[in-house]
């Protein structure tokens, strides 16, 4: 369903784009997408979160969606354009929050930082625990980093003066299905009409091309994990079993141990990352239960 | 004073010749420390280089851009020095604090065209602590003007990991052309620091027998 308000804020100088399903009097929710995703894709999942009675407020994150193209980009640089959207539709005021991906990330860090803007927090595997790709021995971690960086630089180089590969629906569709194998066709193809702009030469995806999958840096996930423990709202982690290039493939016996008091974990085997594109209906009815009532 | 300006994403990097080569050599590069800028007349300690020395703003320092909403890491830092070294060719590195914690980045991402690299004291050498801290969610104003607020705040407090670091320090030796390609010249030592120094393959000479030893 198309939102039912759309406009955007202004974080620093960098303008986000929000879109709100719901009646704007209701309480809010925060919904937070992952990586090179956008809010849009919360296009099924938001009404029905909304029909419930919340006032569910997305917004795409810098270089993603309908949001600028930023100078730079970086999670915490992400953190504090989250921030701006929050003073914006519930300053100072606890929030449900449900995050994706590493929305579900971005918003675990925010809740550190600034607990007092939750009321309840669920996550939808956005828990890091190890380095997405292969566990490999010593030298070979080394040497597969090595060639991680060099490719990040050529890319460097290139973006200067890059843009996307323009293509049909289709084609779009068809590359998107490599990051998103469980998805159906006709899924992917409304993405791209809500998700790429159409050129004279053909449609691109808005993603600011100069962001590239992988990457590198003196962060390790682990570091996510570690404020899991320490939440202090009531938190609903799920985890999904079936693996996925977007995926972080954490599983429940990882990261039990740093579970929130009375924190709670729910896994799903049969899932994949976007669980609640796959199986929204399912995904709704459990965050809501969880959430309680919202006035 | 010759200014490039160079092309990284969407960051326009000025890149000064402080003086044109006196002799035989390559490149000498300067990186200068967090919120410094770019010196408008040669170090004394690399006044007996023969080779041309130039210095490179990093992303919103001096004459480079400013950017939009900040968003600073140690890595884009790295992204600046390799514009420079696609435009210069081959080069050997001094950096003050932060700029030579990205030399030491610079030194093993392109091992093949950083021929030595010297740390030494100045601005934003500690960085952050390895254990992620609470994240800090601020907003700062700039005045328009380099240095960013933003630069200033972030990267001063990004992580540095002996770990990470040392990873460095193994690809430049791996693939650099001499023994010894890193140098750490510098007084103050922090964990990081103090953890490549001690690796094989780093030496720990005065800056100018440092130079001698990359000339």
């Amino acid at each position: 369903m198309t939102p039912h308000r759309h406009y955007r804020v202004d974080a620093d100088g960098v303008g986000i784009a929000v879109n709100e399903w719901g009646n704007e009097n209701d309480p809010v929710l925060a919904l937070v997408h992952g990586g090179a995703d956008f809010s849009r894709t919360f296009d099924v999942f938001a009404p029905l979160l909304a029909a419930a009675g919340w006032r569910v407020v997305a917004w795409d994150h810098r270089g993603h969606g309908d949001s600028d193209h930023a100078h730079l980009y970086s999670f915490e640089a992400d953190l504090r354009d989250a921030v701006r959207v929050l003073d914006t539709v519930a300053p100072q005021r606890p929030i449900a929050v449900v995050g994706h991906s590493k929305g579900g990330a971005i918003m675990t860090s925010l809740a550190e930082a600034q607990p007092f803007r939750f009321r309840s927090f669920v996550n939808l595997d956005g828990i890091p625990y190890r380095r997405p790709g292969p566990d490999l021995p010593e030298y070979q971690r080394a040497d597969a980093m090595n060639t991680e960086i060099t490719a990040w630089l050529e890319h460097r180089r290139r973006t200067a003066t890059g843009s996307r590969k323009p293509g049909t629906i289709e084609e779009l569709a068809r590359r998107r299905a490599q990051m998103n194998p469980r998805l159906s066709k006709e899924w992917l193809e409304y993405l791209v009409t809500v998700g790429a702009r159409e050129d004279a030469d053909g449609w691109r995806w808005k993603l600011d091309p100069s962001m590239r999958m992988g990457g590198f840096g003196p962060w390790r996930p682990e570091f996510g994990l570690f404020r899991l423990a320490g939440l202090g709202v009531p938190f609903l982690g799920v985890l999904v079993g079936a693996d996925e290039p977007m995926g972080w493939g954490t599983k429940p016996h990882q990261v039990e141990k740093w579970m929130p008091r009375h924190g709670r974990l729910e896994f799903f085997e049969d899932i994949g990352h976007f669980i609640h594109i796959e199986q929204p209906e399912m995904v709704a009815e459990m965050a809501l239960d969880f959430l309680g009532d919202p006035s | 004073m010759n200014t490039i300006t160079l092309r990284h994403n969407r960051i326009e990097l000025a890149l000064h010749e402080l003086r044109p080569a006196i002799g035989d050599g390559r490149p000498l590069l300067l990186l200068h420390g967090l919120g410094e800028k770019t010196p408008t007349t040669v170090p004394i300690d690399a006044e007996s280089w023969s080779g041309a020395i130039w210095g490179l703003d990093f992303t919103g320092h001096g004459e480079s851009t400013l950017p939009v909403g900040g968003g600073y890491s140690a890595e884009v830092l790295l992204g600046d020095v390799d514009a420079a070294i696609n435009h210069l060719g081959t080069v050997t590195l001094i950096g003050r604090g932060l700029g030579g914690y990205i030399a030491l980045l610079a030194a093993g991402a392109r091992a093949d065209a950083v021929h030595g690299a010297i740390i030494t004291d100045g601005p934003g050498l500690t960085g952050g602590t390895y254990e992620s801290s609470v994240p800090q969610v601020v907003r700062l104003m700039n005045q328009g003007e380099t240095p960013d607020p933003y630069a200033l705040h972030e990267l001063s407090r990004d992580v540095r990991a002996a770990d990470y670091a040392l990873d460095f320090v193994q690809f430049s030796t791996a693939n650099s052309e001499l023994s010894e390609p890193i140098n750490v010249s510098a007084t103050y030592r922090p964990a990081w620091l103090e953890a490549v120094a001690a690796a094989p393959g780093v030496a720990s000479l005065p800056i100018s027998d440092a130079l001698d030893l990359y000339r």
